[in-house]
């Protein structure tokens, strides 16, 4: 099979977390799989990459910061260099910066704005062009339940939740003369290395908003996201899809 | 291949319209039935094709496939 036959799949933030999960969903034998990461050490990545293809498929991650233009350029021009091709973007990069609002620092207002918002509409431009030309593309923007529920302590980090499903909306609307569906997905309290950094009060407080009484999976998150980067999701778009336990209906 | 014959290429295959259809005065949107979004097209085939920047302000200028040779012509 040549490598224009695959399936390529691009998610950002993919080296632990949500991303790994939804790189290891997608592994298979007609699929190959793109990250990006941002830590200075490699070992999550190597980790992941290693984990893809011990599940049958390739994965390759490369340092890259999504805030910045030059830099998700090039990625992406490798990417389509090297496969001819992108059928599938998952911004899923996410960043946390916690503080009430009245106190928080607007370099950390930036800073997340930047990775969680401006990455995402960075990416999206970057694959746009390509997805237009194939008359296919699966976008998926990775949000949250606090950005339709809003959250003390994470002004920023809810902004650019929200400002994700904007995003969602109008590049689905503005794409889908070109077969292009564009969608969110949004998890509730999901164990992850970014809820393990918070006070076991705190998770005891937000798990007793959670219907289903218990913190959701990685995997629990993957699994729509591979539905909604599939064919069979075709007829769905400018939706946000949420993944919450009952947390938010 | 011309300059000519390549952008009247371009065009046929971007808007999907007969190659007799792209006479120099038509308009893409009123004559040949592009979008907005196939006017974008059309430009990012036209900055491929000539490998060439087309800035967002000069891009809104261009109107009709005249404008396009011109265009072209001047800067590629």
């Amino acid at each position: 099979m040549t490598n224009d036959a695959k399936r390529v799949v691009v998610v950002t933030g993919g080296s632990r977390g949500i991303g790994r999960s939804i790189g290891l969903r997608m592994a298979d034998l007609n699929t190959r799989v793109y990250f990006n990461y941002s830590a200075a050490d490699s070992t999550d990545a190597e980790e992941t990459e290693r984990l893809v293809e011990d599940a049958g498929g390739s994965a390759k991650g490369a340092r890259v910061d999504v805030a910045s233009r030059q830099e998700v350029q090039e990625f992406f021009n490798h990417i389509v260099k090297e496969c001819g091709r992108v059928d599938v973007l998952v911004n899923n990069a996410g960043i946390t910066e916690d503080g009430l609002m009245v106190r928080m620092k607007e370099e950390y207002w930036d800073r997340v704005l930047g990775i969680n918002l401006k990455g995402a509409f960075l990416c999206t431009q970057a694959v746009a062009k390509p997805m237009m030309k194939q008359r296919f593309g699966r976008i998926i923007n990775m949000t949250s339940v606090v950005g339709v529920m809003g959250n003390a302590g994470q002004a920023n980090y809810v902004a650019s939740k929200a400002g994700l499903i904007g995003l969602t909306k109008s590049a689905a609307r503005e794409l889908a003369p070109r077969g292009i569906t564009v969608n969110a997905v949004a998890p509730g309290f999901i164990d992850t290395h970014m809820t393990a950094d918070l006070s076991e009060k705190v998770k005891e407080a937000m798990l007793a908003q959670v219907p289903l009484g218990m913190m959701g999976q990685p995997e629990d998150v993957a699994e729509v996201i591979a539905f909604l980067a599939s064919e069979k999701a075709s007829y769905i778009t400018g939706q946000v899809i949420h993944v919450n336990g009952g947390m938010y209906m | 291949m011309s300059v000519e014959e390549k952008v009247k290429n371009i065009i046929v295959e971007k808007l999907s319209v007969e190659p007799d259809e792209v006479v120099m005065a038509a308009s893409f949107v009123d004559d040949l039935g592009a979008d907005s979004l196939d006017l974008v097209e059309l430009i990012m085939a036209m900055e491929e094709g000539f490998d060439m920047e087309i800035a967002d302000d000069q891009a809104e200028k261009l109107q009709t496939v005249q404008d396009v040779m011109d265009y072209i012509k001047k800067h590629a």
